[in-house]
């Protein structure tokens, strides 16, 4: 028994839980969002404001009024939609960095049907046209590195990151170039569409929530009830089992990513034909890497994704009202973000793992007078069995 | 020929953010971590070594403080994804959304609380990174231009490209450190510390991309805090781990070639839109994944154990 007399062993020592306990688990995380708060009311004090009073200001700025809800709403519709896109992505373990590219490519061609074909065809019809090409030209240019990393297993990663930048400067040279108002002077602009191009309203926020419900419904019977949701399971746990199965991988890896990239296009061509009503490069205006931790603080989870890109919202709308009232900058918002999810990632930890400190040395040695009384062929056994009893009886108690 | 030169001048300037961020992402993914909180360290350096420049008025405070800066991100990630064994994804783009959000944070609070909203450092401290001028070597035809007359961080970046190389390659820290990067399990099976290695190499990795934001802000914007200033250079640095092949040596000509590409519209002058111009750098790093992907030269050159964090006690 090298280890009992206690200099060898560490402070302190890991045991994994078999089953963490949700209760468990959202206790941790509710105490980790406390200390992230608590964290920020420091910084907040570092610039000398009044936490409190900023914190609830971003309540009240954000669902205070109902001119504040309507706009945290409006916000929320493409964080939602873009949210589930890169929700699809992320179960096949696909890091779709590109969210935000693909939302302008959605926004690119929903533009395109606004600008030159309104008056040809009905106005409904319109809207199922930009529907569906935001849709295809979204899924189109997530498919490109998609089908690179299926082939060649290129990093998606960068590709998709890279392909942001890449769609942004094709909006600025639309903008400026063949896309470019005549009738304005100055500042290049897209023409602002005509009114038959732009969503309607429905309880005063356009109707754009409606469909990013629908979708948040279809994505969740999707992934849950449909032979491809389970195939988009398998491939994301293991490329090898998939094809020991005889998926053809490479066909789900295009099928899922086309899909990923559609939804992310739809919330281009809601945002654009919803909320901006002409194309600018700030279309995404940053979506796509939020959708990335929102889609990841919900677990993948669609119901979840609901509720966390609504505060999300909350918390962009909130640092857009404390930038007025209280003169901090609303790049504020990101840094939140970041302090909440650094607390969130690191909670993961102790929700996996049980921290187990070193005994006190009465109770060593106790331990030592009971291992002693315990015939010698009995011991090698019940040491390195004791941690899992500890990680039973640690998921019993919390249980 | 001046034209020239004046070409390649510029490409160095430009390209020597991309270096420092290059450099110690390279440093970082040596050790087994891929972070992608390049562009978030990057904006923390250039937010903190502008305030330091600003309020002690010392060049080498900010060249320090942006190193603490982007340090103290590298120990931010090396905890979370060493000690607490998070994802090193999700960690990384976190890093990025609180660097970006710290730096244009501090930057701005700077600007709205200095005379007429508008900050600069003192002159003195925009002279320490003015142009290198040595009497009679600087003035040499074509070559005083081409090697002694850029700031001192262009010189910084090379020596610690040169240096890391060294580390790396010849010294028994550095053959740990590998070592740490390609099996973690075999390291520690040999008592390499690799939980010390592994902090160490995200820490300063981080300070040197660090130094990269300093670089922005002391020199790209001329002492400034412009709003977004860094702007997805960070992003392209990592892409350049992969274009340098993990190599520091290689890392200079491959940071120099993107600056190149970033600064081409004031010399090639082509009926093209400045918007497509814009976009070279971006899709020439598309073009250099995709090289080297369907090549397969990267399955061997990444280091084996990156991405996946180590657990002693799974093995």
């Amino acid at each position: 028994m090298r280890k009992a007399n206690g200099k060898n062993e560490p402070l302190f020592r890991l045991v994994k839980l078999d089953s963490p306990s949700w209760k468990r688990g959202l206790a941790q995380r509710a105490l980790a969002l406390l200390l992230a708060m608590v964290c920020g009311a420091l910084l907040l004090l570092v610039l000398r404001k009044n936490p409190v009073a900023v914190y609830w200001q971003m309540i009240v700025g954000s669902v205070g009024t109902k001119v504040a809800l309507t706009n945290t709403i409006r916000m929320a519709i493409p964080l939602l939609i873009t949210t589930l896109g890169i929700t699809v992505a992320f179960k096949l373990r696909y890091w779709n960095i590109g969210g935000e590219g693909q939302v302008c490519l959605g926004a690119i061609a929903a533009t395109y049907f606004a600008l030159n074909f309104v008056g040809k065809v009905p106005s409904w019809l319109l809207f199922v046209i930009m529907f569906a090409a935001g849709a295809l030209l979204g899924g189109l240019w997530a498919a490109i590195p998609a089908y690179f990393k299926a082939k060649f297993n290129t990093n998606e990663t960068l590709f998709t990151l890279m392909l942001n930048y890449v769609a942004v400067y094709i909006i600025q040279y639309l903008r400026e170039g063949p896309w470019m108002d005549p009738q304005q002077t100055g500042f290049p602009q897209i023409p602002r569409f005509p009114m038959e191009a732009r969503l309607p309203k429905v309880l005063g926020v356009h109707v754009g929530w409606i469909i990013a419900l629908v979708l948040v419904v279809l994505v969740y019977v999707y992934l849950r009830k449909t032979k491809h949701g389970y195939e988009i399971a398998v491939v994301g746990e293991s490329m090898d089992t998939a094809r020991y199965a005889g998926m053809d991988v490479k066909k789900i890896i295009l099928r899922t990513i086309f899909i990923s990239g559609a939804l992310c296009g739809v919330a281009g061509m809601v945002q654009v034909s919803g909320a901006d009503f002409t194309l600018t490069e700030t279309v995404a205006g940053g979506v796509g890497f939020t959708a990335i931790t929102v889609a990841w603080l919900a677990k993948l989870n669609p119901a979840l994704i609901l509720v966390v890109s609504f505060l999300f919202s909350m918390l962009e709308k909130g640092a857009n009202s404390i930038q007025t009232v209280f003169n901090i900058s609303n790049a504020a918002a990101d840094v939140l973000t970041g302090i909440i999810l650094f607390f969130m990632l690191g909670c993961e930890f102790f929700i996996r793992y049980r921290v187990v400190f070193r005994k006190k040395k009465q109770a060593r040695d106790l331990e030592t007078a009971i291992t002693a009384a315990v015939p010698a062929a009995a011991q090698p056994e019940s040491v390195p069995t004791q941690p899992e009893q500890e990680a039973k009886e640690g998921a019993e108690c919390s249980r | 020929m001046q034209q020239v030169i004046n070409f390649i001048y510029a490409a160095v300037l430009a390209g020597t953010p991309l270096l420092f961020g290059t450099l110690g992402e390279i440093l970082t993914e040596k050790v087994g971590n891929l972070n992608l909180g390049v562009e978030g360290m990057m904006f923390m350096g250039a937010a903190v070594g502008f305030a330091c420049g600003y309020y002690t008025d010392s060049a080498l405070l900010a060249v320090l403080g942006g190193f603490a800066a982007g340090a103290l991100g590298g120990l931010i990630y090396a905890f979370l994804t060493v000690t607490l064994k998070a994802n090193q994804n999700v960690t990384g783009l976190t890093l990025t959304i609180f660097g970006v959000g710290f730096g244009n944070m501090l930057g701005d609070y700077i600007m709205r609380h200095s005379p007429g909203n508008a900050a600069f450092v003192s002159e003195k401290v925009k002279a320490a990174f003015a142009k290198l001028n040595v009497p009679g070597i600087s003035d040499l035809p074509f070559a005083g231009k081409l090697f002694f007359q850029y700031n001192v961080l262009v010189y910084l970046a090379i020596a610690i490209a040169i240096l890391m190389y060294i580390f790396l390659q010849k010294t028994q820290a550095g053959l740990n450190l590998r070592a740490v990067g390609e099996n973690p399990a075999a390291a520690d099976a040999v008592s390499v510390p690799v939980t010390r290695y592994k902090y160490l190499a995200i820490c300063v990795g981080g300070g040197i991309s660090g130094l990269g934001g300093v670089y922005v802000s002391m020199t790209t914007t001329g002492g400034t805090w412009v709003y977004n200033c860094v702007n997805g250079l960070g992003w392209i640095a990592v892409a350049l781990v992969i274009f340098a092949a993990w190599s520091p040596a290689k890392a200079i000509v491959g940071s120099y070639v993107f600056g190149g590409l970033s600064v081409l519209r004031h010399y090639v002058v082509l009926e093209i839109p400045v918007a497509i111009y814009a976009m070279l750098p971006f899709a020439a790093t598309i073009v250099v994944l995709l090289v080297t992907s369907v090549r397969q030269s990267r399955e061997k050159l990444q280091p084996k154990g990156c991405g996946i964090n180590y657990d002693r006690e799974e093995r």
